[in-house]
């Protein structure tokens, strides 16, 4: 699949008086792509899609959707559908009939449409539930039935607007791997918002983490997992150790650091980072310390003691004082060796692969 | 991509000055509410305006005198009939306002508190008697309190009397008793809402806190369900004291309000500037009225708390 | 106290269901009884009060004026209670709560100081009182029970019901007209039927307004007066108040089945 662009976001400012709820937006989405956009409420994600779907205007700025500029043109001749939170089923119309609602206004023949609505029930494995009313529905049923409502339209871009967040855990999990999968089949530029930083990386081929109206980091999920740029993002996405560092060589992608407790480390630098004087913070994520068991050794180690335990089932979450570092390091550790079993107060030896260590913006 | 790449929606090209006209929330919200607002200015908000400015003026037979003067308002508030007639009327729908909001409070309470799966059934068996017609309401209680009315012959055959009681019709108790039984409806409804509001937990947190049941109503049921009642106290008294059938067909001599008088000023005597100007004062002194009792009614409150 | 108010606050309520609808009952009761007078103990039974009715022309002229007026009232009525409703659920404006204000403000003020006022305008505006004068008075009253009834209906209406049908192609017209109305439906029935209700049973504004012509309660009022036509006006009374009820029954169900359609879209977001 060529990179050709499906939506440009070039510039885009939306105000609300002198509050902006998105700032100077610029974002390329890639024909076919499952996009993410991630981040907490308020951080301007949903105000970003409305404005993609036509139900909210850019204050300056333009979006283009497949090349054509969007300004001007209302939300019903967009190429976009969408997905909403609530998902809006009609309430006063039938499964069959909420699915159709869209190709009415095609004027299809009887058979075409029919045909469209049962080939789109069936995506969303709904055949035969085309006559059940609308408030019948389970919420999962209800989301099931809002995609079909959309796909049906086969759109250039499908929006979805939290569509998981209603949805117990179980069913949330199953939806992530059926709406991937579905997005794969159909080969449709989904964007997807959500808060949910598993489900972003779950889904998504690329995620914009977004916090107060600004884009912090565009990349792939494993990228922004594991070289966020900055403290905020990899805060965001999970847990993080951030170690403090003096950067000693700064030589073009890759950077030289003395670090506390870590020693003098080679890091490669992340697209976006910012040199902040020589002063440098350093990030490891707790699961890419694991712990030494009896003699085992690694190239790079780490020593320290137990003074935390936490114990989540098939994880025990570690709290490590190491001698010298000004705070003390979390460690995720899986039980198959005993981590729930350490004591407070032993003396461990934690192994690491310079590659985890990443240079990041405060 | 092919799929995808079939373009259901047709592309129009950008039709940049096409921009709606309407396109402000607060343009389309306004134009919508307008004809509403604009049959409300003419038929109210315009007849309130000229009934008061009628009430500065004077009239002699068919013409109108356009000098401005106190002279009705000193009629309407000094002169004894009227005055009387003010104060018979302000007392009457004192009482019903507060007699309703006193009988309305528990039937709210029990349809709140104890209705069950039954509310809205209660609240529709509460609202029913109130859309049948108002005359015959108010006919059916003459029927009741009447010489030969039901009440005298019940009490009669039951011999708790010997002999029907007059005191029961023409006078302000029927008055107010009607009144009472007309305006239930309009007491119930905005307490039992403001109580369905009530968190019941908060209830719980003040038993859990040491309250027993009536400090726990006097410190957090009544005063969180006070904005019921004082829109039902409203509700009832400053509509009531305008009443014109109730007082016709149940008050008598002895009965007669302020509205008999307006309805004569704008009828036979054909004295506008007059009946302006009771009507004027009026609401002006049931307003001063209703604003006290609120008043009042936070202050016994708060002590309560 | 706990047991006490167990106790006797189902039998208060009781004791209150009895105070209003005694009455009403009283209504049917004495326009079945052979007495002119109505006085217990009853003195027969009798359909002749009913018999009478359809005989008398002023009654059923007044019937008419009061359905005529009715249908007018409760249309113009409604279509101006949808703008207010639509306008005060959906949009923040300026000016909102006082406009909102003057709109509901005949519900408080003494009806009789508003047909008195309507009254005055109009006679010097020249404007003659006819049946036309007196929808108008009921326009008026019957429009804040109707914004009632409409906002209720409009409060719970999920507002991305109309982005979803805008996203899928819809104008705002054609979603107007498939969604909004279709969802409104009940609310506005209910509005028209409530509405109606008011108006067939509205006396003052029709005392004042009406100049020479009749409606129903106008006709009541002047059979009053004579103390033979009772078990009439009875009757009479007796066939309204089954006519609300049936009305009122219908209305309410719409409204209920409204506030259950807009409760479940909200479900999923719950």
């Amino acid at each position: 699949m060529p990179d050709r662009s499906m939506i440009e976001i070039r510039n885009v400012t939306r105000s609300y008086g002198t509050f902006k709820a998105l700032d100077d937006a610029n974002l390329a989405i890639r024909e076919g792509e499952f996009f993410s956009l991630l981040g907490p409420s308020g951080c301007g994600k949903t105000t970003l899609l409305r404005m993609i779907a036509g139900f909210d205007t850019p204050t300056s700025g333009s979006i283009l959707i497949d090349g054509q500029p969007m300004d001007g043109i209302p939300a019903n001749r967009r190429p976009t559908n969408m997905v909403f939170q609530s998902y809006a089923i009609f309430p006063h119309l039938n499964v069959e009939q909420n699915v159709a609602y869209g190709l009415k206004r095609m004027r299809l023949d009887a058979a075409e449409e029919k045909r469209r609505v049962d080939e789109a029930l069936a995506m969303v494995s709904l055949a035969g539930l085309g006559k059940r009313g609308a408030t019948e529905l389970s919420g999962g049923q209800r989301q099931r039935v809002a995609l079909a409502r959309a796909l049906v339209m086969r759109p250039k871009v499908l929006l979805l607007d939290e569509p998981l967040s209603a949805l117990d855990k179980k069913l949330r999990e199953q939806m992530q791997v059926e709406l991937r999968r579905l997005q794969q089949a159909v080969g449709i530029t989904f964007i997807l918002v959500t808060h949910d930083q598993y489900e972003a990386l779950a889904m998504s081929d690329r995620i914009a983490v977004m916090f107060g109206g600004k884009i912090a980091q565009v990349a792939a999920p494993k990228e922004i997992y594991q070289r966020p740029v900055n403290r905020q993002v990899a805060d965001f996405l999970g847990g993080m150790n951030f170690i403090k560092a003096e950067i000693v060589d700064d030589a073009g992608t890759s950077i030289v650091v003395d670090t506390l407790g870590f020693g003098r480390v080679k890091t490669d630098k992340p697209a976006a980072y910012v040199k902040n004087g020589s002063a440098a913070t350093i990030g490891i994520r707790p699961e890419r310390l694991r712990v030494l068991w009896d003699d085992a050794t690694a190239r790079h180690e780490v020593a320290g003691t137990v003074v935390e335990r936490h114990y989540f089932g098939e994880i025990t979450h570690l709290i490590v004082e190491v001698p010298g570092m000004d705070r003390p390091l979390s460690v995720t550790e899986t039980n198959d060796f005993g981590a729930d079993d350490l004591p407070l107060g032993a003396t461990i030896r934690l192994g690491y692969d310079p590659d985890a260590l990443v240079a990041m913006a405060d | 991509m092919t799929a995808a790449a079939e373009g259901s929606i047709a592309y129009r090209k950008a039709r940049q000055n096409a921009k709606p006209l309407l396109q402000s929330e607060a343009a389309r919200g306004f134009a919508l509410v307008s004809p509403t607002l604009a049959f409300a200015v003419v038929m109210l908000l315009v007849p309130i305006l000229v009934v008061i400015a009628h009430s500065f003026w004077t009239q002699n037979y068919l013409t109108v005198d356009y000098t401005f003067t106190l002279e009705q308002y000193r009629i309407a508030l000094t002169e004894p009939i009227y005055r009387d007639l003010l104060l018979r009327s302000l007392f009457i729908s004192f009482s019903v306002s507060v007699l309703t909001v006193l009988l309305a409070y528990p039937i709210a309470y029990y349809i709140s508190f104890h209705g069950g799966r039954h509310k809205n059934l209660w609240l529709f068996l509460i609202t029913i008697p109130f859309w049948t017609s108002y005359l015959l309401r108010v006919m059916s209680w003459k029927v009741i309190l009447g010489y030969n009315g039901v009440l005298n012959s019940g009490l009669l055959g039951l011999g708790i009397i010997d002999e029907p009681s007059t005191a029961l019709l023409y006078n302000s108790s029927a008055v107010i008793i009607t009144l009472t039984h007309a305006w239930a409806a309009f007491a119930i409804l905005p307490i039992f809402v403001s109580l369905e509001k009530v968190d019941r937990t908060l209830i719980e947190a003040a038993t859990d806190l040491g309250d027993g049941p009536i400090r726990s109503f006097l410190r957090v049921t009544l005063p969180l369900s006070m904005t019921g009642v004082i829109s039902a106290l409203l509700i009832v008294m400053i509509p009531t004291v305008g009443d014109y059938v109730t007082p016709k067909l149940v008050g008598g001599k002895d009965g007669v309000m302020i509205s008999n008088a307006i309805q004569a000023q704008f009828g036979k005597a054909l004295n506008w500037p007059l009946g302006a100007a009771l009507s004027v004062s009026t609401m002006l002194v049931v307003s001063a009225m209703a604003a006290a009792s609120v008043l009042l009614l936070r202050l016994l409150v708060r002590r309560a708390r | 106290m706990k047991r006490l108010l167990d106790r006797w606050l189902p039998a208060y309520a009781a004791l209150y269901i009895v105070f209003l609808y005694l009455p009403v009952l009283l209504l049917p009761i004495f326009s079945i009884n052979t007495s002119a007078v109505p006085k217990f103990p009853l003195s027969g039974f009798t359909f002749k009060w009913y018999e009478e009715l359809p005989r008398t022309t002023a009654l059923l002229d007044a019937a008419w004026n009061s359905f005529i007026v009715g249908i007018a009232a409760s249309l113009l009525a409604t279509i101006l209670g949808i703008c207010a409703a639509r306008a005060i659920t959906r949009y923040r404006f300026p000016g909102r709560r006082p406009i909102n204000g003057l709109i509901m403000a005949p519900l408080i003020l003494p009806e009789i100081i508003v047909a008195v006022s309507m009254l005055l305008v109009l006679q010097r505006m020249g404007l003659g009182l006819t049946l036309f004068t007196v929808v108008l008075g009921h326009v008026l009253i019957c429009i804040p029970y109707s914004v009632t009834v409409l906002t209720s209906g409009f409060e719970g209406f999920d507002r991305s019901l109309e982005e979803a049908s805008a996203d899928l192609g819809e104008t705002a017209w054609g979603t107007f007209r498939r969604v909004t109305l279709p969802m409104m439906a009940p609310a506005i029935i209910s509005s028209l039927l409530v509405s109606f209700t008011i108006s067939l049973d509205d006396f003052i504004m029709a005392f004042f307004l009406a100049g020479t012509e009749t409606t129903l309660p106008i006709y009541i009022w002047g059979q009053l007066r004579f103390a033979a036509k009772l078990p009439s006006v009875l009757a009479l009374g007796t066939l309204l108040l089954v006519g609300s009820f049936i009305l009122l029954t219908i209305a309410e169900t719409l409204r209920r089945r409204a506030e259950r359609r807009t409760h479940l879209t909200g479900v999923a977001v719950a």
